[in-house]
């Protein structure tokens, strides 16, 4: 019965190809631009996710106060309220997994006859682990490089193309303000971060040695920034908590005095950057629906039509015994049939134009299993939909005035 | 008496129009046996149209009961009337109304699909019933490509594949020339020879003569039954 009835819904389909074509044709456009659409936005998604992904998870960054001399006011970093002691003490609450104090600025970095203009960032060996940043080349410096603020640096990629364009940077001696630094590792890839700063385009050198021979530090002992990790997403605000407490008690804050120090919460923006991407790939989503539901009006449109023409055909089947639900079943399948058909061909055209879409631009890419489903059921809950209206009412005409119709 | 396959009871059916109430059939009292040939007469507007399509469980009675093989089928839902079409009563029609797109076997097999027969059974059935109206060679062909004759041939193996005990035909032969109308008139008259009941709608006398007994219509009004004096038809 089902079998019979799917060869007559062909059948029906391939008496009238050029009609069934164009109805086809609304599934097919809207189908592969939904794919297409969801696709986009999904590379969106995942290409920020990556983004976050670099700068390191479950990151707050504690920055020291401001100061006010004779009423000028240095921006936040400014005051020397943190210390590495702050550090260490962080370093043993609950739920922190690295603790690492940082000390930043940009330098010009000579090599040779080449020189460049990078960032220096002076930091203890948790930095790495935190930023989850490897070494490509190399071995990072250790804590004893840290006490003995030795000179040696990791490099950034960008960096080392520019200083060494056309040899290995591993073992080269750089100078910084005359002093000389020995390359001892090379830094992993990275890319840009949410601002579009290129996170390679830096130096790591220990924290001690940019302190004394680099930045130079009127307040010994303190530091404008510390990065803390929490082991988890879940302990972040616990992590938080802690801190700040840690930080006042310290830092012998009374009740009510402001905090001399600001804590930033990585992911908060991070948050936000997902967030836009998201809605951006819901708001594409939504436009490519709309076409989609015109190719849907489409189809009830030609199946009203087939209803009228066929008014006889249908009578006569109504005499010879289809029950009221053999004739609404009969339209129902014909709907479902262009609507899944046309769907077929409008994924093929949807991943085909994003693999176009990659191939062309430098636009990522994702095509999930998920959305090709989803892309699936909704045009077959579309030919359901769009179907049902004009199958009804094939099947509830009367048999002698659909036999008498001409 | 053998039992009948039809019998009417004050039979009556009205239509609504702007008019008001308007009675297309009145109290029509109705018997006919299994095995008859009976051929229904009257002019255009005679009630004649009304009566076969209350026969055909195509409309429902607004007065009155029809038994069907015993059956009061005078109240039945839609999808009931659907299954009694499908089950006991084989229609022929003067148009012929065979589906342009489909093949003959699967013209005549299409009421076995609604019956919910499996394919094979379907062709089985299908390919023999062709045979019995000798067109067995014309399975694969399509609608158009055969004559007026021969498509009436293949609506009557349809009407026959379901195995009925009636088959109404509504002016099978007014479409056709006088030759190949005596040829369907005659394959008629060899079913009924088999013992399927028919009942057959037509202005034309030549062609209700073949009947065995002879009703007339006017005004809605059953008006003359009678036997034509034939035992067996043409």
């Amino acid at each position: 019965m089902l079998k019979a009835m799917l060869g007559e819904a062909w059948q029906a389909m391939g008496a009238n190809r050029l009609r069934s074509g164009l109805t086809m044709l609304g599934m097919v456009i809207g189908v592969g631009s939904v794919v297409l659409m969801l696709a986009i936005g999904q590379g969106a998604q995942y290409s920020v996710a990556q983004t976050i992904s670099t700068m390191g998870s479950n990151l707050y960054i504690v920055i020291s106060g401001s100061t006010s001399a004779g009423g000028l006011r240095s921006g936040s970093g400014g005051g020397p309220t943190l210390t590495i002691g702050d550090a260490e003490a962080i370093a043993e609450l609950d739920g922190v997994a690295n603790v690492a104090p940082v000390q930043q600025g940009t330098q010009q970095l000579v090599h040779g006859p080449n020189n460049w203009s990078a960032t220096v960032v002076g930091t203890t060996p948790p930095y790495l682990d935190a930023r989850a940043w490897t070494l490509q080349s190399g071995y990072p410096f250790s804590d004893s490089d840290v006490r003995a603020a030795t000179r040696v640096a990791l490099i950034g990629q960008t960096a080392a193309d520019n200083l060494f364009p056309n040899e290995d940077p591993l073992g080269k001696t750089l100078r910084i303000r005359q002093s000389p630094f020995v390359i001892i590792g090379v830094l992993a890839r990275k890319g840009q971060n949410l601002d579009g700063r290129d996170q390679d385009d830096t130096l790591l050198i220990p924290l001690t040695t940019a302190q004394r021979k680099v930045f130079g530090n009127p307040f010994p002992g303190s530091v404008r920034m510390i990065m803390v990790q929490a082991t988890s997403a879940e302990a972040m605000p616990a992590v938080e908590a802690s801190m700040v407490a840690l930080l006042r008690q310290r830092h012998r804050l009374r009740e009510g005095q402001d905090n001399d120090f600001y804590l930033r919460n990585l992911a908060a923006a991070a948050d936000s950057a997902a967030e836009t991407t998201r809605v951006m790939s819901l708001l594409l989503g939504a436009i490519a629906s709309v076409s989609l539901l015109v190719g849907g009006i489409g189809i009830m449109n030609i199946m009203l039509v087939s209803v009228t023409e066929r008014t006889r055909e249908i009578g006569i089947r109504m005499a010879i015994g289809a029950r009221q639900r053999d004739i609404l079943a009969q339209f129902l399948f014909e709907a479902l049939m262009i609507s899944v058909a046309g769907c077929l061909i409008g994924l093929l055209i949807g991943v085909g134009g994003a693999l176009l879409t990659n191939a062309l631009t430098d636009m990522v890419i994702v095509i999930s299993g998920t959305s090709v489903l989803v892309a699936f059921a909704v045009a077959a809950g579309i030919g359901i939909f769009f179907g049902y209206y004009p199958a009804h009412r094939a099947a509830a005409l009367d048999p002698i005035e659909a036999l008498r119709h001409q | 008496m053998p039992e009948a396959v039809i019998r009417t009871v004050g039979l009556g059916k009205s239509y609504l129009t702007a008019a008001g109430s308007f009675p297309a059939l009145k109290d029509v009292d109705l018997s006919i046996a299994s095995g008859e040939f009976v051929a229904i007469m009257g002019p255009s507007g005679s009630g004649k149209s009304t009566f076969m399509n209350l026969l055909g469980c195509l409309d429902t009675p607004s007065s009155g009961d029809y038994f069907l093989v015993g059956r009061n089928v005078a109240h039945l839902a839609r999808d009931e009337l659907a299954a009694l079409r499908n089950r006991c009563i084989g229609f022929v029609f003067q148009g012929f109304n065979l589906l342009p797109r489909m093949s003959l076997e699967d013209n005549v097999a299409l009421p076995l699909v609604y019956a919910g027969c499996r394919r094979e059974e379907r062709r089985q059935r299908a390919r023999r019933e062709l045979a019995r109206v000798g067109l067995a060679d014309y399975a694969g062909a399509r609608p158009n490509q055969i004559s007026g004759g021969q498509q009436q041939r293949v609506a009557i193996a349809r009407a026959l594949v379901n195995s009925p005990q009636l088959i109404l035909a509504d002016e099978p032969t007014g479409n056709l020339d006088s030759h190949t109308s005596a040829e369907i008139m005659g394959l008629f008259a060899d079913l009924n020879r088999q013992g399927i009941s028919i009942v057959l709608v037509t202005h034309e006398s030549d062609i209700a003569a073949c009947a065995a007994r002879q009703v007339r219509f006017r005004d809605g009004l059953l008006v003359s039954d009678e036997p034509t004096g034939k035992a067996t038809a043409c």
